[in-house]
């Protein structure tokens, strides 16, 4: 008999259970639905130990790597600590050591901690003020680097934080943060495999901690970024990422604007993801990282898969802003 | 003779090759529905990895294997798309989708009308009738 922590709770695992069937036992609330490994309801996550092959089946590569499983799969070779994705409330505390204008509407924001993080460039966390104003953030750069994180933080019309962070955030402010969540991340392995890239306006955050976590990993496979943005002002980090694409003979490097200022020069005219799509022919065999504009993202999902690319390929991150 | 008589011992399920066999098939058949023109509208606003699950487990069903479907499941999961006007037309177009999934990864004939069948038994809970 095995001991399964959830929580607060202790409880005993049988040699026949699934950690489901030990959970829902002990009347700990656990969504489920098939109970055959199908409609990964009951996604959870183990904090300790790495949970059974068995158990992470049909999970993205990503969520396997920081060891999510699917309770109604997991016969438990071992006692383990077990949480819903995202119910780990671990806070720690950072403090903002540079603020710089990226674009008129975009700053970096670098931060400083202590505390012992694991993350991958491309996760989110949760940024909260003292007041207890909390909004997410992609982290965009890699963890080679010692104990900072890097956010850009687009100003929304009527953002709360974003309007605070541009105003008055200063150096030496204090903020606290969760832990590193999301799916949305480089992985090494299939080095390969050609990437493609999409995002829109803060979009680049997340795709730009990827693409140098996979260059500095020896990605061989070409890498293809798209950014795009309604006018030059939400486009950022130009010279840096044509730097790049001079020095990396595999990584290539397309800005766009979609607004109607086709006579700035330097930017291809289009939506992102439109060019993106149109470049290829087919997304057979490639790896797929879509940031930004939810409506962009979901678009971009549904036609990079229809183009032949794998479900389970195709990494996605959304960014939800707050309807006011 | 022997031949045949040693098939008919496995299962339908099995004789489409399992599991494996269903991730093969919901891989073209998903992309084949959503790039239907005539369908497609259906599948707006899904999350992609879920509906992608239910796919799984609907061809799992299909191909004669183990389930928890019930006709009352599939009422109550279709009864927004018959609100927003789905019909025999669309119901077909999926069945097409299916058999030409099917022929794409060179299943024998004969099991694909078992499949097909099967399916087909869906229709009446699925339109809601």
């Amino acid at each position: 008999m095995l001991n399964i922590t959830c929580g607060e709770s202790n409880v005993a695992c049988l040699a026949n259970e699934t950690v489901l069937d030990a959970l829902l036992k002990a009347n700990i609330p656990i969504p489920y639905g098939c109970r055959q490994g199908v409609c990964q309801s009951c996604l959870m996550r183990s904090l300790d130990v790495t949970p059974p092959v068995a158990a992470q089946i049909g999970i993205k590569d990503t969520l396997q790597k920081q060891n999510y499983f699917l309770a109604c799969c997991c016969h438990p070779e071992q006692d383990m600590t077990v949480s819903l994705p995202d119910q780990q409330d671990t806070w720690f505390e950072a403090s903002v050591i540079q603020k710089q204008q990226l674009s008129p509407e975009i700053i970096r924001l670098t931060l400083q901690y202590n505390a012992e993080l694991s993350f991958f460039a491309g996760q989110f966390v949760n940024l909260q003020r003292l007041d207890g104003l909390t909004r997410s953030y992609s982290i965009a750069n890699s963890s080679r680097h010692e104990k900072i994180l890097e956010f850009h933080i687009r100003r929304l019309p009527n953002g709360q934080f974003s309007s605070w962070a541009h105003d008055e955030l200063q150096p030496g402010t204090t903020l606290t943060l969760t832990e590193a969540r999301g799916s949305c991340h480089y992985l090494p392995g299939r080095a390969q495999q050609p990437l493609l890239l999409i995002g829109t306006g803060s979009g680049l955050a997340p795709l730009y901690g990827i693409i140098h976590d996979a260059l500095a990993q020896g990605h061989a496979g070409s890498i293809h970024l798209y950014h795009g943005s309604r006018n030059s002002e939400g486009l950022y980090l130009i010279d840096e990422m044509q730097e790049l694409a001079k020095q990396y003979a595999n990584f290539n490097y397309t800005a766009s604007v979609s607004g109607a200022c086709a006579t700035e020069t330097g930017f291809a005219q289009g939506r992102a993801h439109e060019l993106a799509l149109n470049a290829v022919q087919s997304l057979k065999g490639w790896r797929v990282y879509l940031c930004g504009h939810p409506e962009m993202v979901n678009q971009s999902k549904r036609m990079a898969y229809i183009k032949g690319a794998s479900l389970g390929d195709i990494y996605a991150d959304a960014f939800l802003t707050l309807p006011h | 003779m022997s031949e045949t008589l040693e098939t008919t011992n496995l299962t339908l399920f099995e004789q489409l090759g399992g599991a494996a066999a269903v991730d093969a098939a919901v891989d073209i058949f998903y992309r084949k529905v959503l790039a239907d023109y005539r369908i497609n509208r259906f599948f707006d606003n899904v999350d992609m990895e879920k509906q992608a699950a239910k796919q799984k487990a609907f061809l799992t069903m299909a191909f004669g294997g183990p389930h928890n479907y019930t006709g009352e499941d599939m009422r109550k999961g279709h009864e927004r798309l018959v609100k927003m006007g789905l019909d025999d037309s669309h119901f077909d177009a999926v069945m097409e989708h299916l058999e030409a999934t099917l022929q794409e990864l060179n299943v024998p004939g004969a099991l694909i009308a078992q499949v097909a069948a099967i399916a087909e038994s869906t229709r009446t809970d699925v339109l809601g009738r």
